[in-house]
């Protein structure tokens, strides 16, 4: 049997945060959730999107980190940081990419997820992979995935230069094969917004 | 005396809702637990399968059941929280009695149960047998509901019995019986995968019955295509390929556009309506009158989108209709179902892989709660309670004359009026809040306080519960145990995982307690809910939900069986309708000449916008369990009045605003949620909230003359911007309907 994975499927996610509730009800969380779910913006639709650590092969939050607190495993797994060493900088909350880390002030600490490693250490799915209704978080094998998605899974990501690869795959169209997002440019004349397609309105207005 | 003792802040200051966020034992204990019990979901009818953790009697978390086929381990966020119920501060442990100007203290058991028994009698014998009321509920277990139904029958001897699946599941029932004879859905979830077209009309899956999600959208990515009706872009209708933003009401527009041009595409299946069906040529004649104009007027979107789905419904090898309340809850639920269901059977695609549909039962018990015999027209097995050969067996399998069974009773909405017009004097309610469920709730509250006697059953004291005399402190569903039937029409077994806290007790013991009081005890001598099983299989035998070949033993090895299993060693039957024979006398199935008819209120110059209702994701139905649980509460605190820009703008308000929104029947004071996701003509507000938070303030109190569900879907309003309010109930807590 080849090895599992985790693998996020926007497109599927309903933003019914099952996944927050369970991260939150770990034995290691004790009622706090480190999964993020994002409502990317409710007046315009009901896209939301699941956020788990991608878990990078080169970690930037490890790499930014003054008091070497953030461990990888040897098996690839990002670790929350390790509390006596955290000097709660936020450094890694203001330095990884997808928006991950979160700095506690209640504990002085950083927290974020880690794959439920007290679950997926011996054999186990992630919380929130396994009670995902909708399969926008899953955790099964490459082959699987192949076989019953559409979209393909890929981990490759370039923010402005920076490429980076995840533990975590992303579902993309078959298309894609890098995740590309570019520097913002801030212009006097903005570009123009496209089409709004989840705009009800003028659903009814075409005929 | 139904009415409050003390005001309402003191009640809730007494009994909650109040929120429970941490389990026993807290976040920090780490030891062993004692064990983990597999069982089931309290919450909605797709019964998700799920183990709880135990320690010391006490349930302190939860573990997905992964084995489990028809979830997998998933659970949506009201499973995950469903056991921060058990041990819980607003939990009653004893019986409660009313007392005027102080609020409940609690009594003995035996002095509660001697007044009840008084008053039944009371009040009977004053009055006349039917002047003493029941109304019971959907997510009771199999033996509960068919305990409910014997009870009203043979200890009560009330006709007047009804459950809350009336403001559920009939509309969906009774076009099912109409169209194939008999009511379940006609196939197991397994076959939506399969489909290359699904149509989801009028069902908020993501929210409703989340984890229906996966299967719809692995049908996607076999290459299936999703039509969905709403007039709201929820969730799966953001992802479909065809969403149809359908006027409230509208939906036969729809059916009936898409048919027409169907039938002129040659997308019909002829020989499977020649051999199989009856009816089809008046259907059709109706059909033909919705040409893409009328339809388009009457769904109120542009004709192209019916035409759309016409096209991809209409020649596709196979298909599967999904339908919930989006359609029913209307004044004419049950045309709707119809309508929906003969877009299947005109097509002949019914009965084989991938091929078929389901309508999605929204109550724990929604689907078997519905055939044991408690509503007010049946007996179990889906049996007609006018019918002399059912009341015959019945009799039977009862022990009592076939006469002493009464006639048909009143339902849910009707039995509510019968009580305002002071017919009916005493009630018995359990597992129902009608004062947030019911429609039209000032009426509501009006006729419970017409009460002269009012005993409620239920684990925590509900908005409703305010009201009784006498409260009975019941049981948890994993504080009992007892079969439920899931949305696919699977029978299921809940296992006991803890004991009643205190002096609460099992439901099935105090119902059996006040029939052995009213003299009946011979009827309802039971050791056990398995007793209660035992019995209910043969009285189901022969009829149309027939258990007769179930066990617990069979339905604990076999992940549950499906009806009907008419004999031992029966595999059951997950798809219906594979042999082409249907469940009318003729063995065909039939097809209804159907017509759009306006709803009971349409919008007009003083109230111009439609109002409809639903529920969020994270609580269920009247929020009595949902609204005392923490994580649940934070996800979606208060109910929220969603609008479109165009409509916000043309009323003044941004998102946020505090609004009124008010019918003729009543109103609420909420905060605006400015979204673009809804149609411009139309609000919604969600029900999981009593008193000024109420969406049932507002609907209208008209029901569809066959199923009789109310309309909880159209009604009309008037919204402005208004301020904060001030009164004593919005200055509570959000979850006992204050308002921030």
């Amino acid at each position: 049997m080849s090895e599992v994975a985790f693998f996020i499927d926007y497109s599927r996610c309903i933003g019914c945060q099952a996944c927050v509730q369970a991260c939150a009800e770990c034995d290691t969380h004790r009622g706090t959730s480190m999964i993020h779910l994002e409502t990317i913006d409710r007046r315009d639709s009901v896209q939301t999107a699941p956020q788990v650590c991608m878990h990078c092969e080169d970690p930037i939050c490890a790499r930014v980190c003054p008091a070497d607190a953030i461990k990888k495993t040897p098996d690839g797994v990002v670790q929350s940081s390790l509390k006596p060493r955290c000097i709660g900088c936020s450094n890694c909350v203001v330095s990884c990419p997808f928006g991950v880390p979160k700095y506690s002030a209640e504990i002085d600490q950083m927290m974020k997820c880690d794959m439920c490693y007290d679950r997926t250490s011996i054999g186990k799915k992630p919380m929130c992979a396994t009670v995902c209704p909708s399969g926008a978080l899953t955790y099964t094998t490459m082959e699987e995935i192949q076989r019953t998605r559409r979209g393909i899974p890929i981990n490759s990501w370039k923010f402005g230069d920076e490429e980076v690869r995840t533990k975590v795959y992303v579902m993309v169209p078959r298309q894609v094969e890098r995740v590309d997002i570019d520097l913002v440019q801030i212009t006097p004349t903005p570009a123009p917004l496209p089409e709004d397609p989840y705009d009800v309105a003028l659903m009814l207005e075409e005929v | 005396m139904a009415k409050l003792p003390i005001d309402i802040p003191t009640i809730v200051g007494q009994f909650g809702p109040s929120l429970h966020r941490v389990p026993p034992g807290g976040w920090e204990h780490t030891g062993e637990d004692d064990k983990l019990v597999k069982t089931h979901c309290c919450f909605c009818g797709q019964q998700c399968g799920i183990q709880l953790r135990v320690r010391e009697n006490k349930v302190v978390g939860f573990e997905p059941w992964e084995d489990f086929p028809f979830n997998r381990g998933k659970l949506c966020p009201k499973g995950v929280k469903r056991y921060m119920q058990d041990e819980h501060p607003d939990r009653l442990k004893s019986p409660l009695q009313r007392v005027e100007g102080k609020g409940y203290e609690a009594i003995s058991w035996d002095a509660a149960l001697t007044r009840v028994v008084s008053e039944i009698q009371r009040i009977q014998k004053t009055y006349g047998k039917d002047a003493f009321g029941i109304l019971s509920g959907a997510s009771l277990t199999n033996e509960k509901a068919y305990l409910m139904g014997k009870f009203a029958r043979v200890a009560v001897q009330t006709a007047n019995i009804d459950y809350n699946g009336r403001l559920c599941m009939v509309s969906a029932g009774a076009a099912s019986k109409k169209v194939f004879g008999m009511d379940r859905s006609a196939n197991p979830w397994s076959d939506i995968p399969k489909a290359k077209v699904i149509l989801a009309a009028g069902t908020n899956i993501a929210e409703c019955s989340p984890i229906t999600t996966d299967y719809v959208w692995r049908a996607r990515d076999n290459g299936g295509k999703l039509i969905v009706l709403d007039p709201r872009m929820t969730p799966i209708a953001r992802n479909a390929d065809l969403f149809i933003p359908v006027r409230s009401g509208g939906d036969i527009g729809v059916f009936h556009g898409m048919m027409r041009i169907m039938i002129q595409q040659g997308w019909i299946d002829r020989d499977y309506i020649e051999k199989y069906t009856a009816g089809f040529d008046e259907y059709a004649r109706v059909v033909d009158r919705y040409t893409p104009e009328y339809a388009s007027k009457i769904a109120g979107v542009p004709a192209d989108l019916i035409v759309k789905a016409a096209e991809m419904w209409g020649p596709a090898d196979t298909s599967f209709l999904l339908h919930a309340r989006g359609i029913e809850h209307h004044s004419k639920g049950v045309d709707n179902c119809i309508a929906a269901i003969q877009l299947v059977l005109a097509t002949g695609r019914i009965g084989r892989e991938g091929c078929g549909y389901a309508m999605i039962t929204g109550q724990g018990n929604g689907q078997g709660a519905r055939e044991q015999g408690q509503k007010c027209d049946q007996l179990p097995g889906s049996r007609d309670i006018t019918n002399p050969e059912h009341r015959k067996y019945i009799a039977g399998v009862w022990g009592v004359p076939e006469e002493s069974i009464p006639g048909k009773g009143l339902s849910a909405v009707p039995l509510v009026e019968a009580i305002h017009e002071g017919k009916i004097k005493g009630l018995l309610s359990i597992c129902f809040n009608p004062l947030v469920s019911l429609p039209d709730a000032n009426f509501v509250r009006e006729a419970l306080e017409k009460l002269e006697f009012y005993v409620n059953i239920d684990f925590f004291l509900s908005e409703t519960a305010r009201y009784a005399d006498v409260v009975l402190a019941g049981s948890l569903m994993e504080e009992d145990e007892g079969t439920t039937t899931n949305v696919e029409g699977r029978v299921i077994h809940h296992r006991k995982v803890v004991s009643p806290p205190g002096e609460a007790r099992e439901d099935w013991k105090i119902i059996c307690d006040i029939a052995t009081r009213l003299g009946k005890g011979d009827k309802f001598s039971y050791g056990s809910p398995k007793d209660i099983f035992e019995e209910l299989r043969v009285a189901s035998k022969g009829g149309i939900s027939d258990y007769y070949g179930m066990t617990w033993e069979k339905i604990d090895n076999e992940n549950g069986v499906f009806w009907p299993c008419p004999e031992p060693g029966h595999p059951g039957t997950p798809r219906l309708y594979e042999d082409k024979k249907f469940k009318h006398p003729d063995g065909k199935a039939h097809f209804y000449p159907v017509d759009w008819r306006p709803s009971a209120e349409m919008p007009d110059a003083e109230y111009p916008i439609i109002l409809t209702t639903g529920r969020v994701v994270s609580h269920f139905l009247s929020g009595t369990q949902t609204r005392r649980i923490g994580g649940l509460m934070d996800q979606y605190p208060q109910p929220l009045c969603e609008m479109h820009p165009r409509l916000a703008e043309k009323l003044g308000v941004i998102d946020g605003d505090f609004v009124k929104v008010e019918s003729r029947r009543g109103h609420v004071v909420v905060r605006a949620q400015v979204v673009k996701t809804i149609r411009p003509d139309t609000v919604f507000v969600p029900y999981h909230w009593p008193l000024g938070r109420s969406a049932n303030n507002m609907t209208v109190r008209a029901i569809d003359p066959v199923s009789n569900i109310p309309e909880y879907k159209i009604c009309a309003v008037r919204v402005s911007k208004t301020e904060a309010p001030t009164d004593p109930i919005s200055q509570l807590g959000v979850e006992a309907g204050g308002v921030r």
